[in-house]
């Protein structure tokens, strides 16, 4: 298996504050790796980092042999490169169709008029949205503007994707089409990173875990081993618990 | 001559660190962009001169009347224009649109009543205009004056803002306006007095600028031009930022004024604001507010 | 059908504009000339400033540049070319002022623009009393009344079908998703900075040319008439209540607000300037949330009644 994603040694502070400190972990091509971590740990940090959100102060991210760090958004998009967003950002002056048009029209395949029409449908249909795809993206409920969020970073026909807490705030029902959702991105052979706190949605997605605490890299491996690190038993629960 | 162009320099810097203050307080803490600052400064110039040449009355005693006089009209401004303005507004940006857009009606209004009042005329008056000797350098008392003006003025206000409780309530609103009411702060009424405050030292610089310079109606936008590139270079709602950045300023228009030609000093003002905003877009000395 | 009907009736109304000067007095085409500039004027505004938001203050020094340049070239480049030379030094200006301003917070780029007038009127004037010696020219053309109410008719023509066309293109689409929610727009592969000096160049250099085309009517110009401050002010006004958002939006504000601000100055005239920063002032008030919203929101309403009218998409 290849390497999709490298990241070595990546740093981020924000005036004397380290929110990112010399991370480095690496996903192969077609994995779905978790990054855990308690709040205020740098998952969110990292994932802007590698959309190009925000420029690392150290350290270097490579998306296959190409060096993607320092890179601004829209050049890393345009790598194969797409997210989500943890407070679900739509377009709300579009439709839930142009939001995802926008992806096809100045992403990867720059498609426009009927094809990019038709494509942002089945898009849209993929996780179950097409229904409302002439409606204002500010009208739809929290969930939906979840999923058009997901059909846009889809779109972009990424070969890596980042999801930012995508499953939270779902209820038992949406949650378990979410995993399935994400499954069957999974079976298309896209690359998934995945911030997520849901424990469940973890165990049946991820075969691999990297934790991080206070910036740093706790631990990185297998699901069950990461999750049963002392280190990160003792990040989420304090010491009184290990 | 090198002495001489730093003395007027510092002079003139003075005079822009006085004037940048009152618009970092206004756009800092009021989250006014203030288009019409440079027409309330210009309105103080022709108030020291109205009172200079019919009432006899020296720039000094004028400062007494003026200074009062811009802390009503801000005070005034912010509560009649301002706060409904400030109530609606739904973010911060609506808030700088709108205001952007009801000072630019106000920059007009106060314009065209200077126009219809005092024409289009260069007007000045010669107050202290006796040479005095500082440095082996010859200048007149009345920049001395304006520099020592600039300086008081200044002063007063750092601590003031600094050492004093309504002081550090206002530089609260400026850090964080939506933390300073769980500590007890009145947000609108520190808004509004440093509207005020901002208008009371629009008022005094404009009556230091009266005593050694020469202006019109229409010489207004030029000072709130250059009122905005001192606070952006000093990082907004820093003081000693704009202290420091108004003096620069004036140095460098003096020097560009003496070495190059007085016809380019704005055009050096933009090339500083030009190469602050590629290099420190946060200001020189880091933001304060926001 | 409706495209073809909206066409049609766009090739009639221009058709039917163009035939003004036969039937018109000399002080009607005044009143075109005036009327036609502030709608390419606001129109250009909008093109750029409605979608990104970012307030311009400076149509008065691109204006200005399009007649100083007219005025210092009319005796020594043959008049085609002499707005060609125009537009491309507002091109020019306009891509030196959004590389270093666009990048930023538009809240920059409101303060740069602001001064930006004052800044081109001061080196206009330090250079002609510097290197050629005298301030204020005489602009002698052989360009009749006529000739220039056709050309900026011609002029609005094309800005509107450049507005119309770049609302239907990716471009639009482009500075819509800009206009929502920046991040997005680059993560989406939009290169935002390139998108809006795109713009900002299209426009300034149609107004530009509006400024060129209507120099030779005032045979004489110095810098404090070609860059009198109340030409941006008026643009933004007419632009802002029309709707920015609208193809046709600031043509709408432009027309009556033209006619009205003509008669104030004809009434008025010392005390103009005070009368319409109190419109202006009234303006922002009267619009209960904000000047943006109303914009915005008319805007919005238009589209729902566009959407109601598609057809019902597949479930």
């Amino acid at each position: 298996m290849s390497e999709l994603l490298t990241i070595n040694g990546l740093t981020k502070r924000f005036g004397g504050l380290t929110a990112v400190n010399a991370v480095s972990f690496s996903i192969h091509r077609g994995e779905v790796v978790g990054l855990l971590g308690p709040n205020g740990s740098g998952k969110t940090t990292v994932m802007n980092m590698i959309s190009g959100h925000l420029a690392p102060t150290g350290g270097t991210i490579a998306l296959g042999k190409e060096t993607i760090s320092g890179l601004a958004a829209n050049r890393i998009a345009l790598k194969g490169v797409a997210r989500t967003f943890q407070l679900v950002r739509g377009l709300p002056s579009l439709t839930v169709a142009e939001n995802v048009i926008a992806a096809l029209a100045f992403g990867r395949q720059k498609l426009w008029g009927q094809a990019a029409r038709t494509e942002a449908l089945s898009r849209l249909d993929e996780v179950g949205l097409a229904h409302r795809a002439d409606q204002s993206a500010q009208d739809l409920t929290y969930i939906d503007q979840k999923r058009m969020e997901l059909a846009r970073a889809l779109a972009a026909q990424p070969e890596l994707l980042l999801l930012d807490e995508w499953l939270a705030g779902l209820n038992p029902t949406e949650l378990k089409t979410g995993i399935e959702l994400i499954r069957s991105i999974q079976k298309r052979g896209v690359t998934i990173l995945l911030v997520e706190h849901v424990m469940d949605a973890i165990r049946a997605l991820c075969g691999r875990c990297v934790v991080m605490n206070a910036g740093r890299k706790i631990a990185d491996g297998p699901t069950a081993e990461a999750l049963a690190d002392r280190e990160v038993i003792n990040a989420y629960l304090g010491d009184a618990h290990a | 001559m090198l002495v001489a162009a730093l003395l007027s320099g510092l002079v003139l810097g003075g005079t822009y660190a006085l004037v940048a203050m009152g618009l970092t307080l206004q756009y800092g803490i009021s989250r006014i962009m203030n288009l019409a600052y440079g027409e309330m400064i210009i309105a103080a110039a022709f108030l020291a001169y109205v009172m200079f040449s019919t009432l006899g009355l020296n720039p000094i005693a004028g400062l007494l009347i003026a200074v009062p006089a811009g802390f009503a009209l801000g005070y005034i401004v912010y509560g009649v224009m301002m706060s409904p303005l400030v109530r609606r507004a739904r973010d911060k940006a609506s808030l700088e649109i709108d205001s952007i857009l009801a000072t630019f009606g106000l920059l007009f209004v106060i314009q065209g009543i200077m126009l219809v009042t005092f024409g289009a005329n260069f007007t000045s008056y010669s107050y202290l205009n006796d040479p005095v000797t500082i440095f082996g350098t010859v200048l007149a008392a009345n920049r001395v004056l304006a520099l020592v003006l600039a300086v008081v003025f200044g002063g007063g206000l750092y601590l003031l803002l600094t050492r004093t409780l309504w002081g550090t309530a206002l530089r609260a609103v400026a850090v964080n306006p939506a933390a300073a009411p769980l500590v007890g702060i009145d947000v609108d009424r520190a808004a509004r007095l440093a509207f005020a405050l901002g208008g009371g030292l629009a008022a005094a610089g404009g009556v230091v600028i009266s005593m050694y310079q020469t202006v019109t109606a229409t010489s207004g936008v030029v000072f709130t031009m250059k009122a905005l590139i001192v606070v952006i270079m000093g990082g907004v709602g820093n003081l000693i930022g704009a202290l420091s950045a108004g003096l620069i300023l004036g140095l460098v228009e003096t020097f560009v004024a003496t070495y190059v030609d007085p016809g380019l000093t704005l055009a050096a003002t933009y090339m500083i604001f030009l190469a602050v905003l590629l290099w420190r877009p946060a200001g020189l000395f880091g933001r304060v507010a926001r | 059908m409706s495209r073809i009907l909206s066409s049609a009736l766009f090739i009639v109304i221009v058709a039917a504009l163009a035939c003004v000067p036969f039937v018109a007095d000399s002080y009607g085409v005044t009143l075109g000339i005036g009327m036609l500039g502030y709608v390419t004027l606001a129109t250009a505004w909008a093109l750029f400033s409605g979608p990104t938001r970012y307030v311009s203050l400076a149509t008065v020094a691109f204006f200005g540049i399009g007649a100083y340049t007219v005025a210092v070239f009319s005796e020594t480049i043959p008049y085609p070319l002499l707005l060609v030379t125009a537009g491309a030094i507002g091109l020019a200006v306009a891509l030196v002022v959004g590389l270093s301003t666009l990048r930023l917070a538009g809240v920059y780029f409101v303060i740069f623009t602001f001064g930006l007038a004052e800044l081109v009127r001061q080196l206009v004037t330090w250079y002609e009393v510097n290197v050629t010696g005298t301030l204020g020219r005489y602009i002698f053309l052989p360009v009749t009344p006529e000739g220039i109410y056709w050309q900026l008719l011609g002029l609005a023509a094309i800005t509107f079908l450049i507005s119309w066309w770049i609302g239907r293109s990716r471009i639009g689409l482009a500075l819509k998703v800009i206009g929502d929610d920046e991040i997005v727009a680059a993560h989406c592969g939009i290169d935002i900075a390139r998108v809006k000096l795109a713009l900002f160049a299209i426009s300034s250099v149609i107004i530009t040319l509006v400024g060129a085309i209507q120099a030779p009517r005032w045979t004489y110009v110095e810098p404090t008439i070609a860059f009198n401050p109340t030409i941006s002010f008026l643009t933004l006004i007419m632009a802002l209540l029309g709707g920015a958002h609208r193809l046709t939006g600031p043509l709408l504000g432009a027309v009556p607000l033209f006619l009205l601000f003509e008669w104030l100055s004809a009434n008025f005239p010392n005390h103009y300037s005070i009368i319409l920063g109190l419109i202006f002032i009234a303006i922002v008030f009267i619009l209960p949330r904000g000047v943006l919203a109303f914009a915005e929101e008319n805007w919005r309403r238009w589209r729902k009644t566009e959407i109601k009218n598609l057809p019902a998409v597949a479930e």
